[in-house]
């Protein structure tokens, strides 16, 4: 990797360098985890509900996904007359944009992360909420009832779902005394989750909500609207929404991995760096798959339901976690 | 209940829910006016899959209709295919063999174990789990084996026939049915703790689309629905037929008429069919299954002269057949009271109020078939 990042510098100067490994890195895992996920999530809705899944292309249907995307490749790309024209196109790029961002944040290893920051905690959360107008774009511009319906169901959820997600992660905080995600795992001598339970708990709702995905998918909710907020695209422009999807639960899921499951700390990741990534993917992918367990195991709630339970369950709870281990820690000088 | 008034267009929009839609099972619409997400109108579009079957009855013979019947309602056509035969035998007093009488309660329960598995199944789907829908249809699935072993197709039956059936039941049936019949119930009881415990099913479920007594007997809803409201009307119990007078049961009854009532009726009938279909293993005589008189279905049967309204209880409720005869090889007017057709039109009065997301729940939960309520 030095080898090519020194005749890469040659060429375009030293932060082009970086920028274009990093970028074809990430860009090219991404592409290979979103193929993973899609394998992975329907072969853990087959054994849940009793069947096989696919078996047929590649070693226990692998690479079925792979013939998908070919599939939906060569698909005609139809943009509806009545819709925003401009609006309808940008909206399943923007979808990626923070997504990609966010991958840059997350510490791979005790080495520093790709892009961080002295506050990546806030950039984190900032750039998962962006998302959001890209989905409200989508829904808007297609000129669809139901895609608007599910565009607006989308922004409700992500504001509300948000402010749980920002108050777990501000316990974690408290307890490393740092916004630095990097810092944030090297303090880490017992993963967080075992001190803040209850704030883990509510990151994972949260991030499940951000995701849209099951029980709260309300936005793209099949049986009432039909495809929510993507009803009207077709093709390729449907798989970006699929790609940001499925790489924003493995972004989320990293950060929570970070923040609650002592990121790329493990066995022997000290002596052996390339570990460490090793064990925030597992991490990672332990919570991807909690995610899908749950999206085959529950129905979905419905909207007044969803906004209740977070503003008046969740938020109290997270407020009064937040509050409780700030007394604690003034209580307990633990450090 | 008066309909509330459509309040200014400006206030409002209108989602044509259907007739493609993934919800409503087949091809319905629904014309909701909206206020956000609130529902302020519903009007029940239907007629997308209109075939005339009445009139076809008129341009054919008694038996030439046998294949329609079961084409009213796919899901549950053996009792529709029965409830033809029964009619045309009744008016035309034919004697069925006792084996056959039994027979067809044993295969008219299955199928609407079958009809409400399949329910139960769509209905969570209908609410955004998943996975129940294909537990729902494996279970389903073991009942159309033996459905299919006994009439050779899987959804439109046509095996009943003017004083009996066309085929028997085999030697090794009645095992066959016990050892499914034992799965199933096993398999029950752990979805009842799955299903019915579950927060989010009952939160979606309790409390929505409340449907009077009143309401229900004033739009003449019958079936699981209207038991769901607390009205114990049961056909097979009211105006017993066929053999069903010999058969112990229960009709099941809530008395909260909301979605979860009608969810729960549903799931303990399943468990009385399975009781009656018990029974009926166990005095299962022998002998024929078709009388020796019959004509059969190639010869042409006539009819005596009259009018005649012949009722069954279908796996959605009451399903009536006014036959009218001149005396001829054909019916002069064959009329089919569906039970589908009320169970739809009460909705434009349940669903004002509700959300969109009941709206689904609400509709899932009478258990529409669309051809049935066209016909």
């Amino acid at each position: 990797v030095s080898a090519l990042h020194a005749l890469l510098a040659r060429l375009i100067g030293d932060f082009g360098a970086t920028l274009v490994l990093g970028a074809g890195t990430i860009l090219g895992y991404l592409t290979f985890n979103v193929l993973f996920l899609i394998w992975l999530e329907r072969k853990v809705s087959a054994h849940a509900q009793r069947r096989l899944g696919p078996m047929e292309v590649g070693f226990h249907g692998s690479l079925q996904t792979v013939a998908d995307m070919l599939k939906l490749l060569s698909k005609q790309l139809v943009t509806p007359l009545a819709t925003d024209h401009f609006t309808f196109l940008f909206a399943p790029i923007l979808i990626f944009i923070p997504t990609i961002c966010l991958t840059s944040l997350v510490p791979l290893g005790d080495a520093r992360a790709f892009a961080e920051m002295p506050n990546g905690l806030v950039v984190v959360v900032v750039l998962s909420g962006i998302t959001v107008i890209a989905i409200f774009m989508a829904g808007w511009s297609s000129n669809n009832k139901y895609a608007v319906l599910g565009g607006m169901r989308s922004v409700a959820q992500v504001v509300a779902y948000e402010i749980p997600v920002l108050l777990s992660a501000l316990s974690v905080v408290l307890i490393a005394q740092t916004l630095d995600l990097h810092e944030i795992v090297s303090g880490q001598h017992v993963p967080y989750a075992l001190y803040e339970p209850i704030a883990a708990l509510i990151f994972f709702i949260g991030i499940t909500a951000e995701t849209n995905r099951a029980p709260f998918d309300i936005p793209e909710a099949e049986s009432e609207l039909v495809g929510g907020f993507h009803t009207e695209y077709t093709g390729m422009r449907f798989a970006l929404f699929f790609f940001a999807e499925y790489t924003n639960m493995l972004v989320l899921g990293a950060v929570g991995a970070t923040l609650f499951l002592g990121g790329w700390k493990g066995p022997l990741a000290g002596r052996w760096p390339f570990l460490g990534p090793v064990y925030l993917l597992l991490k990672a992918y332990l919570v991807v798959f909690l995610m899908m367990w749950a999206r085959w195991t529950f129905p979905r709630l419905r909207f007044d339901q969803l906004m209740n339970f977070a503003w008046k369950l969740l938020i109290p709870v997270a407020l009064v976690n937040l509050l409780v281990t700030a007394i604690v820690l003034e209580a307990l000088p633990l450090r | 209940m008066t309909k509330p008034p459509i309040p200014d267009a400006l206030d409002t929009y209108v989602l044509n829910m259907g007739p493609q839609h993934p919800s409503t099972h087949g091809v319905l619409r629904m014309k909701l006016t909206l206020r956000g997400e609130e529902i302020v109108a519903a009007e029940p579009v239907i007629g997308y899959s209109h075939r005339a079957h009445e009139k076809m009855a008129e341009n054919r013979t008694y038996a030439q209709f046998l294949p329609n019947t079961s084409r009213q309602d796919y899901l549950s056509g053996m009792i529709y295919n029965f409830a033809w035969v029964e009619a045309v035998e009744k008016m035309a007093g034919i004697q069925v063999p006792e084996r056959a009488l039994v027979a067809r309660v044993i295969l008219a329960e299955l199928n609407r174990v079958a009809s409400h598995l399949l329910w139960v199944g769509a209905f969570l789907l209908d609410l955004g789990a998943a996975t129940p829908f294909l537990y729902a249809w494996d279970d389903r699935e073991a009942i159309l084996f033996l459905l299919e072993s006994v009439t050779g197709s899987r959804l439109t039956y046509c095996t009943g026939r003017f004083g009996g059936l066309s085929r028997d039941l085999d030697a090794d049936f009645p095992r066959r049915a016990r050892e499914v019949l034992a799965k199933l119930k096993a398999r029950w009881d752990e979805y009842e703790g799955l299903i019915e415990d579950n927060v989010i099913f009952v939160n979606r479920a309790k409390g929505v689309g409340v449907l009077s007594r009143d309401v229900c007997l004033s739009y003449g809803v019958s079936g699981p629905t209207l038991r769901g409201s607390g009205v114990p009307y049961d056909v097979r119990k009211a105006e017993p037929y066929g053999a069903y007078p010999r058969f112990a049961f229960d009709v099941v009854t809530r008395t909260e008429g909301d979605v979860f009532a009608r969810y729960m009726v549903r799931v303990l009938e399943m468990r009385q069919s399975v009781r009656i279909i018990e029974q009926a293993l166990d005095q299962l005589p022998d002998g024929p299954v078709l009388t020796p008189d019959s004509i059969g279905v190639k010869k042409r049967l006539k009819l005596p002269a009259g009018t005649q309204y012949y009722a069954v209880e279908s796996a959605r409720g009451h399903y009536g057949i006014l036959l009218v005869s001149e005396g001829g090889t054909e019916p002069y007017r064959a009329k089919f009271r569906t039970p589908s057709y009320p169970n739809l039109a009460v909705l434009t009065d349940v669903l004002p109020g509700h959300m969109v997301a009941d709206a689904v729940a609400v509709l899932g939960s009478v258990d529409l078939v669309m051809p049935e309520v066209d016909r």
